[in-house]
């Protein structure tokens, strides 16, 4: 088994709206089979058996499907690997005596809770503008009543593997949420059942996420680029034809 | 005390919908009244925070995480059953009832699982209606596959993210009753008490994790829908936060817990590889409809897996078990692997690993309908191992997967404390001492949508409830209780941090109550887990201040819920002198070490009730009785 010694220069912020700063930290024999947080765990037994108060991050699935973790390594978010939550990336990836630059996610409309702990609750927020279709329990019909086609499901599922981690955000420029609000407008516009709201979907989510403090979407594609589950921008062409139409043919305001 | 499961009279097709109308109804307007706590937001939990709010009650839903998408049931990958028979394989509710009863070694009661196979069928069309993107065919007809211990294809699909999928619908559903005002919700709360008054639970105390503050909340009925406990193993398939604090405190307030030695121990998972892993991760039992599970003949061989010819390689399962082959039950599957490790013919650095492969499938239908499928569950195995797995047979071995013991609850789903409703991997109820693959999803959203909305309607027609707000004394004294015992883990000020305890704990609980038990083994690790008790009290370090956000601290409260729990399940292993499903106690098998039920004397449910911090809990049982199937041995050669 091989190991290395690492820096960590991380960011440390002791609580939401204070000063917060970069420690350095060693991570002395790290095995490359560990994963990112197993090294950081590593390091917190070490800061905590030493008095010292562990990193906090978010985590809960350690296999890429929650979205609860997520930091920024050197500049990209969830490190430089592709498709790679951060809980998935492997210190197989990293070299003997590197140092690794780790901060939360920075977006105003993610607000810092402690280290790097964020507050995303905005996106929830999103979602509750209108990222649903509107049945009630009780009373659906047959499931195989509604046909649909298998390549309207597939990319439907592309769209719907979103894990709202927030790693579009962060790696954006303009901190937009347009990735993450067209994976859910997208999800629902191809398919049959989410046709019905589609054009109020897409203006309310819009109009939600301009009240959040995300910012416009420019076309700079580092949304796709950072995203662990490979979300297309094309989603976002999508939503953009999806609010034409319903701007232009639709009641909804 | 007598149980009471007040399963409904008349012939098993007609207990739910006669119970449905005996039902006392709340009148729509007066629902709004009723005020019902909802804790947790899986797939249990969000789809009844929803579905009480669609029908007009008010609801405070509560999680420890950051968002109620992010529950557990988020990891789910392989699918869910329903007894549709879109196959036309002779699929039917009661074959469906009849495959989890036989799976489950016969320790489930037969009216909660024939209930379970009914609304089966409304999952799949409320999902779909809500916009699941499940699995198709070319003709646009929904797709199906197989799981262990069924002969019939009737697990419907998302990829390899079913869970995901099922819970952004229940996400989505509460999402939008959010927005309607109808759903209260709180992030990053862990529930820490549970408040009765007058014998009835009339609200909840929990830790605000952001401030530390303790915080309670009132209300006129509680719903525990907080999952399973198999994390108290230290490496297990679940998440990190996964507890059994929240169902440990309500046992410790009088609600019985049932059967809590049965745990299951999945059979495809990643082998454990290091000292400072964190977590275990399933490969999808899925895989197993294209995989091929096997071993070499000879043992201690140390050729690479292409390197040993067809002839030299032992299908084991396929061997033991030609019927359902690679697609026996779980427990069975688990339990073949370790044997053939225990003998010597494991594969892989540590030799506790068997080869799961595909081969065979990528020949046969080519490397991308097997990517179709299995896309997902392959990338996260060659990001894990740095294997890739269309090139070499992934490497598997068992570990700790699901709780099929879970609080006592009734028909109704209400534990032994009124108005404490259970439902999820939180509750005991439908799976036995074995849980088939696809049917927690079911079980989940069963509850949630179809089962609970009915029968706190019942509860709360026809109950005197007290008005009532936080300010009442109990609220107070449940406070003060929780916030000494958090000070008191705080100033102990050790040399030792929680995960190592937990560490050891789940060491010590892998040895003695896994996949083999043996009773002199179990009453060792009693003692050990009383010694590593004893230390936890004298030398836990937990740095950073209560009122902050202190992961440390959510950590330390986990640890000691499970070195408590942990006695309890070592208790219910000892005393059930048999082996059923999951539970092989050594003593007790067949010739072919399979496990050996005494009928006779354990075809019950074990709840405890707890008696005190210093008193051994008591064993109340539950009789099952079997009036539609017949008790067997059972066979899946
Ligand atoms: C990797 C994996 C794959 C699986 N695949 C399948 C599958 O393919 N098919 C299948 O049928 N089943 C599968 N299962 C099992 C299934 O996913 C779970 O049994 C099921 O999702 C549990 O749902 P739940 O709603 O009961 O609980 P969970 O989803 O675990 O939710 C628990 C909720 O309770 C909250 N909570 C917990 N404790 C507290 C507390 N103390 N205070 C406050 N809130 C609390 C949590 O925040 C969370 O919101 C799988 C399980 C795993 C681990
Ligand atoms: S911890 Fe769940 S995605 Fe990383």
């Amino acid at each position: 088994m091989n190991t290395i010694n690492l820096f960590l220069k991380i960011w440390r912020q002791p609580g939401p709206n204070m000063q917060g700063n970069f420690e350095i930290y060693e991570a002395k024999d790290i095995s490359t089979e560990m994963s990112f947080l197993e090294m950081i765990d590593v390091v917190n037994e070490q800061l905590t058996l030493n008095g010292k108060e562990p990193i906090a991050f978010d985590h809960d699935c350690r296999e890429g499907i929650c979205g609860m973790c997520g930091a920024m390594v050197n500049g990209y978010a969830h490190g430089q690997e592709k498709g790679t939550t951060l809980c998935q990336l492997h210190m197989r990836h990293f070299s003997d005596h590197d140092t690794i630059v780790i901060e939360p996610w920075r977006a105003r409309a993610f607000p810092i809770i402690k280290d790097l702990v964020v507050d995303r609750s905005a996106f929830d927020r999103i979602i509750q503008s209108g990222g649903y279709i509107s049945v009630n329990t009780g009373g659906a019909p047959d499931a195989n009543s509604i046909l649909i086609d298998q390549r309207a499901v597939e990319s439907a599922m592309d769209a719907a593997a979103c894990i709202g981690c927030g790693a579009c955000v962060a790696a954006c420029p303009n901190a937009s949420a347009m990735l993450f609000m067209s994976a859910k407008v997208s999800h629902l516009a191809l398919l049959p059942q989410g046709r019905p709201e589609a054009a109020k979907r897409v203006i309310a989510m819009l109009n939600q996420m301009n009240t959040l403090g995300f910012g416009n979407c420019s076309n700079e594609a580092e949304c796709e680029a950072a995203c662990p589950k490979s979300i297309s921008i094309t989603h976002i062409a999508r939503m953009n034809r999806e609010f034409f139409k319903a701007s232009f043919f639709s009641d909804e305001k | 005390m007598q149980l009471d499961a007040k399963i409904p009279s008349g012939a098993l097709e007609q207990k739910w919908n006669n119970h449905c109308f005996e039902l006392k109804l709340v009148n729509p307007a007066n629902k709004r009244k009723f005020h019902i706590i909802v804790v947790g937001t899986g797939l249990a939990g969000s789809s009844a925070s929803a579905s009480l709010a669609e029908l007009g009650y008010q609801v405070s839903t509560f999680c420890i995480q950051d968002s109620p998408r992010r529950a557990h049931s988020i990891a789910a990958q392989g699918g869910i059953n329903a007894a549709k028979n879109y196959q036309n394989d002779g699929d039917s509710i009661f074959r469906l009832f009849y495959d989890t009863i036989k799976g489950g070694d016969f320790r489930a009661r037969e009216a909660n699982v024939y209930r379970l196979a009914q609304l089966s069928t409304n999952i799949i069309d409320h999902c779909v209606a809500q916009g699941i993107p499940f699995a198709r065919e070319y003709g646009g007809q929904l797709a199906n596959r197989s799981f262990g211990g069924a002969q019939v294809s009737r697990t419907f699909y998302a990829r390899g993210q079913t869970g995901q999928q099922l819970l952004l619908g229940a996400y989505s559903a509460l999402s939008r009753q959010i927005a309607a005002n109808k759903v209260t919700f709180y992030s990053r709360r862990e529930l820490l008490d549970i408040v009765l008054i007058n014998g009835q639970a009339r609200g909840i105390v929990v830790r605000n994790l952001v401030t530390g503050h303790i915080e309670s909340y009132a209300a006129d009925a509680v719903v525990l829908a907080t999952g399973g406990y198999v994390n108290i193993f230290y490496l297990s398939t679940n998440a990190m936060a996964c507890n059994v604090t929240a169902t440990y405190r309500a046992y410790k307030r009088g609600a019985l817990f049932a059967n809590p030695c049965f745990t299951q121990i999945h059979p495809t998972c990643i082998p454990v590889h290091g000292t400072y892993q964190s977590k275990l991760t399933l490969m999808s039992e899925s895989l197993r409809n294209d995989g091929r599970v096997w071993v070499p003949k000879n043992p201690n061989d140390n050729r690479t897996p292409d390197q040993i010819p067809e002839a030299e390689r032992d299908y084991f399962l396929e061997r033991k078990y030609p019927a359902f082959g690679n697609l026996v039950p779980r427990d069975v599957a688990s339990r073949s692997a370790k044997q053939m490790c225990d003998q010597g013919y494991g594969v892989g650095s540590t030799k506790l690993a068997v080869y799961l492969d595909f081969e065979d499938a990528i020949k046969r239908d080519g490397k991308s309908a097997i990517e179709k499928k299995y896309g997902n569950l392959f990338q996260m195995y060659e990001k894990i191992t740095g294997v890739d797995p269309y090139e070499n047979p992934m490497m598997i071995y068992p570990a700790p997967h699901y709780s099929m013991g879970g609080l006592w609850v009734d028909y109704n789903l209400m534990s032994t404390i009124d108005g404490l409703f259970v439902l999820g991997e939180a509750n005991f109820s439908d799976h036995g001492a074995n849980r088939l693959g696809a049917s927690a999803l079911m079980q989940g959203l069963a509850d949630g949508y179809f089962v609970i909305p009915y029968t706190i309607g019942g509860y709360l027609a026809s109950t005197s409830i007290q008005k009532l707000s936080n300010e009442h004394p109990c609220f107070k004294d449940a406070e003060k209780q929780s916030s000494d015992m958090i000070n008191a883990l705080i100033s102990i000020n050790g040399k030792r941090t929680a995960f190592d305890f937990h560490r050891q704990l789940g060491r010590i609980l892998w040895d003695a109550c896994g996949m083999a038990r043996e009773e002199k083994r179990m009453e060792t690790a009693q003692h050990q887990i009383a010694e590593l008790k004893d230390e936890f009290y004298k030398n836990l370090c937990i740095p950073g201040s209560p009122s902050t956000f202190n992961q440390s601290l959510e950590k330390a409260m986990r640890v000691a819920d499970f070195l408590d729990f942990a006695q309890l399940m070592l208790e219910d292993a000892i005393t059930r002198k048999e082996s059923c499903g999951c539970h092989l106690n050594e003593a007790y098998q067949t010739p072919e070490n399979e496990p050996l039920r005494d009928d006779e004397h354990f075809c019950h449910v074990a709840a405890w009730e707890y008696t005190g911090e210093n008193t051994s809990p008591k064993r109340h049982i539950e009789p099952l009785s079997f009036e539609n199937v017949k008790l067997s041995q059972r066979s899946y050669k």
